[in-house]
């Protein structure tokens, strides 16, 4: 099950020292059910506070955002989060970490051994079964950031945020995770936003690509269908004209037009 | 050989030797090259002062000798104003953990209140800016007269002193608990029981017990001082006692017995520490 996304209209203003910071500047944006959407653009363009408005872990100065037609006032269950820095919780196991949020969502209706399959299998589908009983200090920087995966994931969420899950992992670990990712996406369908900088990161998963300019002042600037069929595969993507087509236009985007930042969303 | 000089031990232990050779030396083996003490004064304080011609300083035989008389009878009880060493000691300890749990008690979850509430900790700071940096010993002549009992007064020192940094530690380590964790409450959507025992709490442990091993420290560094006041017994009372009978190879071992029991307490909180606070 996944829903529907809608951002109408929405700036943020953050308070700073410095007087007020205009982040992002009345965006519009409609994400259909069931979507996979990547928003790309420079460090500091308020692609992260965009997803953080989805998630309801801010609020926007003005505009407001819809998830399945409902105003969005705040986090809820129905939207999974998966953080940059991982944020699992160092006194807990794994499987603690992510039996904390399925205990809360479905603890109302199920008993305890219903609720212990489902944190098992969450940690099934990103094959860390054999880590649940392990703390987070005690396993890799990709297995961390499975686990995150996995507890976004356990709560049965209609839409999945990612800010950049990958960005701090080498490159074999991050493609690895991209393939589970696609491979989980495809199972349970939900509404996918993903925050990333990486151009190949967001042509090989998305089905729609959201170019931000640099902030302040942050916009859409390009909004792009990705029309490649899927199952989709790294190594004969890369080939691909259609691939690399979608490539340069997105480095065009962030070097060319987006590449001086003084100009940026004026 | 090389190897075993850059061993920091051997240093340590080269280091005390040269220390207890000068020692030595400058107590004089006997050499009268100290001014020997006031042939008046050594009347006025009895045959407990030192015979005439000898510096008061023992040398650190006599130290030696002394420590064993002294830990030999470390428990032995001669009615209630004769007490062995052991036995002030477990004086000073008793009320130390006595002061000290009735803080940790009060502390931490006022600590923790405050830390949750961030206008009661306004509301509250200016007390703790004032009566935190006062000296523990100024309430002394209060707390006696309020309780009229040294031994409650000399808790009360304790708990005085224990009580803002495990105030301070607790209310800081619950208000700076890692906004990313805070976040991965709110979208789980935890309800605020479940945020404090399982994210709040367990976030702050380290900074309490933090809190906890700089209050047992202080704690062990006033007690000395407040037996000094108002002892009947302690450590602190042996100490002042045996500097009233001129005893200075008794007041020596005193201090190094104070010191071992602070390094003892230090080690086992460092311990505690080590086991409850999460690893990352």
């Amino acid at each position: 099950m996944s829903s529907s996304l809608k951002v109408k209209g929405v700036s943020v203003v953050f308070t700073t020292k410095k007087g007020p910071f205009h982040a992002i500047d009345k965006i519009d944006l409609d994400i259909a059910a069931g979507e996979f959407v990547c928003l790309v653009g420079h460090s500091g363009c308020g692609k992260s506070t965009l997803l953080n408005l989805i998630a309801g872990l801010n609020t926007p100065s003005t505009g407001e955002l819809y998830c399945d037609e409902r105003l969005i006032v705040g986090p809820g269950p129905d939207r999974g989060v998966v953080f940059q820095q991982h944020s699992l919780l160092p006194w807990m196991t794994c499987f603690e970490n992510v039996h904390l949020g399925v205990r809360r969502v479905f603890g109302a209706r199920e008993d305890a051994a219903a609720l212990r399959r489902r944190t098992e299998a969450a940690l099934n589908l990103v094959h860390l079964e054999e880590a649940a009983g392990k703390y987070p200090f005690e396993i890799s920087g990709g297995m961390k950031q499975r686990v995150g995966i996995a507890r976004a994931l356990a709560i049965e969420p209609r839409v999945l945020l990612l800010d950049e899950p990958f960005g701090a992992l080498d490159a074999l670990t991050r493609a690895s995770l991209q393939d589970e990712l696609m491979r989980i996406v495809e199972q349970a369908h939900p509404t996918v936003v993903m925050v990333t900088h990486d151009v190949d990161e967001a042509i090989l998963l998305a089905d729609r690509v959201v170019m931000m300019t640099n902030g302040p002042k942050a916009t859409i600037g390009e909004d792009i269908r990705i029309d490649l069929e899927r199952p989709r595969e790294r190594i004969g993507l890369a080939g691909d004209s259609r691939y690399v087509a979608y490539r340069k236009r997105l480095l065009e985007f962030l070097f060319l037009k987006q590449g001086v930042r003084d100009t940026a969303g004026i | 050989m090389k190897g075993l000089f850059e061993r920091p031990w051997v240093l340590s232990l080269l280091l005390f030797a040269a220390f207890v050779l000068v020692w030595h030396l400058a107590t004089g083996g006997g050499a009268a090259s100290q001014a020997p003490v006031d042939p008046e004064y050594a009347k006025l304080i009895g045959q407990s002062g030192p015979a005439q011609g000898q510096s008061a300083m023992p040398t650190p035989m006599d130290v030696v000798r002394r420590s064993g008389e002294l830990l030999s009878h470390a428990f032995d009880r001669h009615g209630t104003n004769d007490l062995g060493i052991g036995w002030h000691l477990a004086h000073s300890l008793a009320r130390v953990l006595g002061g000290y749990a009735i803080a940790v008690f009060v502390a931490v979850p006022l600590g923790f209140a405050i830390g949750l509430l961030p206008k009661l900790y306004a509301a509250l700071n200016p007390f703790i800016q004032v009566l935190k940096p006062v000296s523990p010993l100024a309430w002394m002549p209060l707390a006696l007269y309020t309780f009229k009992d040294s031994g409650a007064s000399a808790i009360f020192i304790i708990f005085i002193c224990s009580v803002w940094p495990l105030l301070i530690n607790t209310a800081f380590g619950v208000s700076a608990v890692r906004q990313d964790w805070l976040n991965v409450s709110r979208v789980l959507g935890l309800s605020v029981w479940t945020r404090i025992r399982h994210i709040v709490f367990p976030a702050a442990v380290p900074m309490i017990l933090t809190g906890m091993r700089i209050s047992i420290g202080t704690a062990w560094f006033v007690i000395v001082a407040a037996e000094m006041v108002v002892g009947q017994s302690g450590i602190g009372y042996f100490i002042w006692n045996e500097w009233n009978n001129l005893q200075i190879a008794s007041m020596i071992t005193a201090i190094v017995l104070i010191g071992l029991v602070g390094l003892g307490l230090d080690v086992l909180l460092a311990q505690i520490t080590r086991l409850l606070a999460f690893q990352e």
